[in-house]
């Protein structure tokens, strides 16, 4: 393969042979910038430095934009503020679904006994121990507010079935009780609960806690 | 021109993968030590930077299509949700739709070349060829890409073009119902358009490996027109080749980028903001300025067939160059009455181009005619006779003499 040599002007100054190669192919394959065995950088080492630098940075900051398309828009965003909810309709024992974010969010107006047998369990022995208490607001316990999602693969349990006054899941049959918690089947986790908080008696924001925080 | 016998593939993967695939040899021979006129100046830079605009325009392309829905009744709006809604939407669209015009203005140039150092003779016949193919994939698929907007201009365009084939005898109204898919421009055109703009690109990204294969067998042309005879006539394509076309590229994009942030609907039309109305024709239909010159032909011919035939003429003129011109002289540098009427040609192109944005009518009419013809004439007439006629200026022995013998008198361009 030919040798192209190309007399730089940056060449031929003090310590550097006038007319040495700055090009040259070896056995290597891939040709080298410089046959001088300079100890100093010279200009071409900073020029490609720097250049490379600058490449890198502008290949950086072109991803940003195209990685960041794909983030939520501001409509998305917009829709999914948080959902106040009137609760006066639900009648006792009775399951609601509503959509917060595209998620199904279940309200559940648990019966006392419910909230009994809710309480009742040893929470040592659930697979994912959870006190009732902890699931539900302080002087609201009959609402029960869960993002309806089984925690196994997605699925959404259907209301007022299984064993345990809760929820089953059809597709692969983990059942929950009535607090929401899983007590058989393969879901590891219990059913989450939403942020919410309650603006009275009978109405709740779901997708604000009490502190403000989503 | 296959170096594979000097590559070494470094380290045991490379070594691995050479064995099984040699895309390191294929990098090395075509990119890296592929030897380069060492003369080439800065009109060679415009091939890296369409191979570069192709590559921003499929990405940005692919990221709006993410977000674009190609329904009537959605289209627009969606690409309102874009500009508004989407993160960094606004710079996505700016940058899709001013990098079709900085597309086609590197392609432009890019020809202009071509066809003043004579790139298009032979043994180039078919790089040029490929070439003109690519021209007409760039201008479908530009084309298809503004009828997406689905604004007044989106739609009157597409009325416009599909009915150009209706000049043809006998086939013609069953062609433009076929492309229509249904008895008008409506949403069976626009979700074609979306897949087929889709399509092109990739088409257009094959056409192009062609393109560089081919230039690749005969070796580039260079502003001498002689083609390299030894190695002092060459210099490796990395690092001088290469970072000549990245430094022009910076430069390209420092006025693409005056364009997506300082002046980003200047080349558009405001028509385009406003909703598809296919009930009611804007007063002025212009296409986009890079169609302009072609627009013009079309308008200039009083005859609905001749007007659709010269346009088409217009673009497939270009295929038949290198027979057209007799001159064995390559380059535009030795040939000083070349390059008179060479000038004047780009000047007839940018006066055209001008012509077509107006309305036709008064002494517009008369100068679209005039330039119509000059631009025919130069194939068809100014060309063939020139090789015959004209006196052209002594080539240099080859490319090294004409480096190292300075700039004499005469030609530096």
């Amino acid at each position: 393969m030919p040798r192209h040599c190309r007399v730089s002007p940056f060449q031929g100054g003090e310590g550097a042979a006038a007319g040495a190669c700055g090009w040259i192919e070896d056995k290597k394959g891939i040709a080298n910038v410089t046959t001088m065995s300079s100890a100093e950088p010279t200009r071409r080492d900073f020029l490609y430095v720097a250049t490379g630098a600058v490449a890198a940075f502008g290949a950086a900051a072109t991803l940003v934009p195209l990685v960041a398309q794909m983030n939520p828009d501001a409509s998305t965003i917009a829709a999914g503020v948080p959902v106040d909810v009137d609760l006066s309709p639900i009648a006792a024992g009775q399951v609601i679904t509503v959509f917060w974010r595209s998620q199904p969010i279940f309200i559940s107006h648990r019966t006392q006994k419910e909230i009994d047998e809710a309480r009742a369990v040893d929470t040592n022995s659930l697979p994912d121990p959870a006190t009732d208490q902890s699931r539900v607001k302080a002087g609201h316990d009959q609402w029960l507010v869960l993002i309806g999602i089984c925690t196994h693969l997605g699925c959404i349990p259907i209301a007022h079935l299984g064993d345990y006054d809760g929820w089953r899941c059809p597709c692969h049959g983990s059942q929950y009780d009535s607090s929401g918690r899983v007590r058989r089947g393969p879901a590891p986790l219990n059913l989450p609960i939403p942020p919410y908080k309650f603006l009275s008696d009978s109405k709740i924001r779901i997708g604000e806690t009490d502190t403000a925080q989503t | 021109m296959s170096g594979n016998s000097t590559y070494q593939p470094q380290g045991p993967v490379m070594q691995w993968l050479e064995k099984r695939l040699p895309i390191g040899a294929l990098i090395h021979s075509s990119f890296i030590v592929y030897p380069t006129p060492r003369n080439l100046n800065y009109w060679w830079t415009f091939g890296g930077i369409l191979s570069f605009m192709l590559g921003v325009q499929i990405i940005t392309g692919i990221v709006l299509a993410m977000h674009y829905t190609p329904h009537v009744d959605l289209a627009f709006n969606s690409v309102e949700a874009i500009m508004r809604d989407v993160n960094y939407g606004w710079l996505l669209r700016y940058v899709h739709a001013n990098g079709a015009s900085m597309f086609f203005l590197a392609a432009y140039i890019h020809m202009f070349r071509g066809m003043y150092y004579g790139s298009y003779k032979e043994p180039r016949e078919v790089l040029w060829i490929l070439g003109v193919i690519l021209l007409l994939l760039m201008i479908m698929t530009g084309f298809m890409g503004y009828v997406l907007v689905w604004g007044q201009m989106s739609f009157w365009a597409a009325k416009v073009i599909t009915n150009l084939f209706s000049a043809i005898p006998v086939v013609g109204d069953s062609i433009v119902t076929w492309l229509w898919g249904g008895y008008a421009v409506g949403n069976p055109t626009l979700n074609r358009f979306y897949s087929l703009h889709y399509l092109l690109p990739f088409v257009i990204a094959g056409v192009v490996v062609l393109h560089i294969w081919a230039l690749h067998v005969v070796g580039q042309n260079n502003p001498t027109g002689v083609e390299p005879k030894s190695e002092k006539d060459t210099v490796a394509f990395t690092p001088y080749a290469t970072i000549k076309d990245g430094f022009m590229m910076v430069v390209f994009c420092i006025l693409f980028a005056w364009f997506v942030f300082y002046i980003p609907a200047y080349l558009g039309h405001p028509d385009n903001y406003i909703m598809a109305n296919p009930a009611q024709t804007p007063p002025e239909i212009v296409p986009e300025w890079y169609y302009l010159p072609f627009y013009a032909i079309l308008r200039a011919i009083p005859n609905k067939l001749l007007g659709v035939m010269a346009l088409g003429a217009s673009i497939l003129i270009l295929a038949f160059l290198p027979w057209l011109d007799t001159s064995p002289v390559r380059s535009g540098r030795y040939r000083p009455l070349f390059r008179f009427f060479f000038w004047l040609f780009v000047v007839v192109c940018i006066g055209l181009g001008y012509l077509g944005s107006q309305q036709p009518a008064g002494w517009y009419v008369v100068f679209a005619r005039l330039f119509t013809v000059y631009y025919f004439a130069f194939f068809l007439i100014i060309l063939p006779l020139l090789g015959l006629v004209e006196k052209t200026e002594p080539l240099p022995k080859s490319i090294s003499e004409s480096i190292l013998q300075g700039k004499t008198a005469g030609a530096k361009a």
